[in-house]
């Protein structure tokens, strides 16, 4: 590997409008290297990729690509510069042939415009050739596999003598035989001098192939480090950060009888094996890195997907699997993870927002009673400080805090036994933040069981009584008392990612 | 302020634009504003108007159905031969019951099964139709005693003054309209509509939600059929067709958005309502009755355009 820089991003800044995606980011890409980009979902990983490749413009800085300031417009004119990102959903046309695939966009045409299909199939094949793949050309792309259809885009890199080849979770649908292949490939276009940035959530694939590793967190980068020199605990915590000021109340009761234990839960393809339980007024954290799981677990409780295995025992009788109408009038809440997309119907009011799941308990004969909503959606309008104008205002058009407040509202309002949080404070201000952390420690107090999910360290640690980690679908550990620390959780987290072997 | 018009325009536009044709017609055709015109215009749309209430819910759910105007003729030919076969009572029942079945079906295609609507209801469309050359052999039906039979009173008579089809079209839609507002049901159409995940994670049982409203679509089209049998005493192979799109017209125009979520009965009766003047006047004014095929494309067009266009902030893609 030599150290010249084949990609220079520097001081690069992107927002979006009320977002600062990337702010000030800078690192640089050799020729003949793999180099690492990880960090959470939000990190700002995908917005980087995009400006690399003519999605979106940078409002500032600069890129450097063989040492010249470049301005790229669109992937296309990113590919003809060489520059070619291979996404994680892959872009192909399944009814076109391997070699249409390759030059799409870029075919090549006679002086009348006409398809030179002969000039078309020989490049192709020749590129598909440098690559030792064992198909043809004129192959139709929805006949391959995934691996293969991957190695159609890889092919692209010698059509287009493409230098910097960005990778975008090559791995995610792969086996392991095709991630060896794809891995011998990445390591090919290594030896042709081709720099290559490599994304991945997936600590063990990050060591064993990569030269360098930059690390983005909050839209800024935490710092490049040379591979061999550190390990995945290092890398966790370069992720997740360690801010540990802000404060949290913890109700100190004693706890009550058990309300939910949960037995062997599985649902295929997303986590197997759950099993805990949670009491009268606990507070149980549920800790892990984006995509461990934890929404699908705590969703499938809930009845929005259906376990595949695993029982459930309510305040100590078992039950069957619910659907999310018996879950609720057992006196479940789960106030989820997309707060528009699964929390609120943003065109209607506050009002049917909050009644939304109890509709039955405000009608008289299916009749709506309006006076009982108002009654309820006043009430908590007052207790939880909502800032509307009234109760038809669409919720659509009312702060991310404001709105989370309505999805709480609309579960409290049924008084419910157990309440699963999933990211609460995700994307709100700093005030509506700690409202709800005051929020979640009187309901505690009030006798609730509360399920906590967050991937915020502090916070995790701030509010739970007892924390279960969650990695690639299993339960990891569990910590109580003096173990929940910092260092317990990266630990048990990053040790599972970096041998999923080892469960 | 501005804004406030702004807004006002986007969500009426269509209907003050009309609004406006409309008194350029009452101008220039003495006959348009006489009680025996308004009254005819009423008679006609009572038809369309019983099937746009049901279509209501339907669209709010975000769905479309498109079968209904082959249902209209199937009902219709059902309704004039049962009639003469077993009478008008068990005729009236037997229709209802076969517009409840209709829906019922489409709705678990749609709903329960979850394939999509379009081509749902646009091959039911096409199913009905051959159902009906099927059922009445290709032949026209008439009913035997329609100078006697009381059967007469849903398309022919009046109470009070008012066609006894308007007043149909009246209660249908004050119960479509309380069943929509003030019920349970109606708030899960609602919601379904606007935001099916949020509704499922509030234990609303969307697929059922959206079965419920084709039946209810099948059931309005049945009670038009009952109307529109009444009237003609008789059944063509080809009574309904087209229906679906006037319907489907007289909905939007209204302002119930084709993305769902969002809509009223009684909006779709104002927009069904002024369809029918604007087709009479046109025919005032001396334009051919075929026109109307023009003015149905125009409106969909319009109204679709203008609803997505508000959503995405600019009126090209």
């Amino acid at each position: 590997m030599s150290t010249d820089p084949i990609l220079t991003v520097s001081g690069i800044t992107k927002t979006f409008p009320g977002v600062t995606a990337l702010d000030n980011v800078s690192f640089d890409i050799r020729r003949g290297e793999v180099h690492a980009l990880v960090g959470e979902n939000g990190a700002g990983k995908s917005t980087l990729m995009k400006v690399l490749a003519g999605l979106h413009q940078p409002d500032g800085g600069q890129i450097l690509h063989r040492g010249q300031p470049v301005s790229v417009q669109s992937p296309l004119e990113a590919r003809q510069m060489g520059i070619l990102l291979i996404h994680q959903e892959l872009s192909l046309s399944p009814e076109l042939s391997v070699a249409e695939n390759i030059y799409l966009g870029a075919w090549p045409t006679n002086a009348l415009g006409v398809l030179n299909k002969r000039k078309l199939r020989r490049d192709a094949r020749a590129a598909l050739e440098a690559l030792g793949c064992g198909f043809g050309p004129d192959r139709r792309v929805g006949t391959l596999s995934v691996a293969m259809q991957q190695m159609v885009e890889i092919a692209r890199s010698q059509a287009f003598s493409a230098d910097v080849v960005i990778f975008d979770e090559p791995t995610a649908s792969l086996t392991d035989t095709e991630k060896d292949q794809l891995f011998a490939t990445i390591r090919e276009l290594r030896g042709q001098g081709v720099g290559i940035v490599y994304i991945s959530h997936k600590m063990d694939e990050i060591f064993e192939l990569t030269d360098r590793i930059t690390v983005l967190r909050d839209g800024t980068v935490q710092g490049t480090v040379t591979t061999a020199d550190t390990d995945s605990t290092a890398i966790t915590r370069m992720m997740i950060g360690r801010t540990l000021e802000a404060y949290f109340h913890k109700a100190e009761i004693a706890f009550g009888a058990e309300t939910l234990r949960v037995e062997g839960l599985g649902l295929d393809g997303q986590f197997d094996d759950v099993s805990f339980a949670v009491r009268q007024g606990e507070v149980l954290g549920l800790y892990g890195l984006v995509g461990a799981g934890r929404s699908e677990m705590v969703e499938t409780i809930f009845g929005v997907r259906r376990a595949d295995r695993g029982r459930l025992i309510w305040q100590g009788r078992e039950i069957p699997l619910p659907t999310p109408r018996q879950a609720i009038d057992l006196g479940m809440a789960l106030v989820p993870e997309s707060r528009k997309e699964q929390g609120l119907v943003l065109m209607m009011g506050g009002l049917d927002n909050t009644t939304l799941p109890h509709l039955s308990s405000y009608a008289t004969a299916t009749v709506m009673d309006r006076g009982r909503e108002m009654q309820v959606f006043d009430r908590y309008r007052k207790a939880l400080a909502i800032k509307t104008t009234g109760p038809d205002q669409p919720v659509s058009t009312l702060s991310g805090g404001n709105q989370q407040k309505f999805v709480l509202a609309k579960w409290l309002c049924a008084d419910p036994r157990l309440i699963i949080l999933d990211e609460p404070t995700r994307g709100i201000d700093v005030g509506s933040k700690s409202a709800i952390h005051e929020l979640i420690a009187e309901l505690a107090g009030r006798g609730l069981a509360v399920i906590v999910i967050s991937s915020e360290m502090p916070e995790v640690l701030g509010v739970s009584h007892r924390i279960l980690a969650m990695a690639e679908g299993r339960l990891v550990g569990e910590f109580e008392g003096d173990a929940m620390t910092e260092e317990n959780l990266i630990d048990a987290v990053s040790h599972h990612l970096a041998n999923p072997a080892a469960q | 302020m501005t804004t406030d018009i702004g807004a006002l325009l986007r969500r009426h536009g269509l209907l003050l634009g009309f609004g406006v044709f409309l008194l350029g017609v009452a101008l220039s055709a003495d006959a348009f504003l006489s009680p025996g015109n308004i009254l005819d215009v009423l008679r006609q749309v009572s038809i369309t108007g019983v099937m746009a209430v049901g279509v209501t819910f339907v669209v709010i759910t975000g769905r479309l159905d498109l079968s209904i105007g082959s249902m209209l003729t199937l009902l219709t030919v059902i309704v004039v031969d049962q009639h003469n076969s077993v009478g008008p009572l068990l005729a009236i029942l037997i229709t209802l019951g076969a517009g409840v079945l209709i829906g019922a079906v489409n709705g678990a295609l749609v709903g329960l099964v979850g394939l999509n609507a379009l081509i749902v209801t646009l091959a039911m469309l096409s199913f009905l139709q051959g159902l009906v050359l099927f059922y009445s052999g290709g032949s026209n039906v008439n009913v035997e005693n329609a100078q006697t039979t009381w059967f007469a009173v849903f398309g022919r008579k009046s109470l009070l003054g008012i066609p006894v089809p308007v007043l149909i079209f009246l209660v249908t839609a004050i119960i479509g309209a309380f069943v929509l507002n003030r019920t349970v049901f109606g708030r899960q159409v609602f919601a379904t509509g606007g935001n099916g995940t949020a509704s499922r994670f509030s234990g609303i049982a969307t697929p059922w939600v959206v079965f419920w409203s084709y039946v209810i679509s099948g059931l309005t089209t049945a009670i038009a059929a009952i109307i529109m049998g009444s009237r003609v005493m008789g059944a063509q192979n080809t009574i309904g067709q087209g229906y679906e799109l006037t319907v489907l017209a007289g909905v939007i125009l209204g302002g119930t958005s084709l993305l769902g979520g969002a809509g009223s009965v009684w909006r779709t009766v104002l927009g069904i309502t002024m369809l029918g003047f604007i087709q009479n006047g046109l025919l005032l004014l001396g334009f051919p009755y075929y026109v109307q095929w023009l003015v149905t494309w125009a409106v969909i067009i319009a109204a679709v355009w203008i609803d997505l266009g508000a959503k995405r902030g600019r009126i090209l893609a």
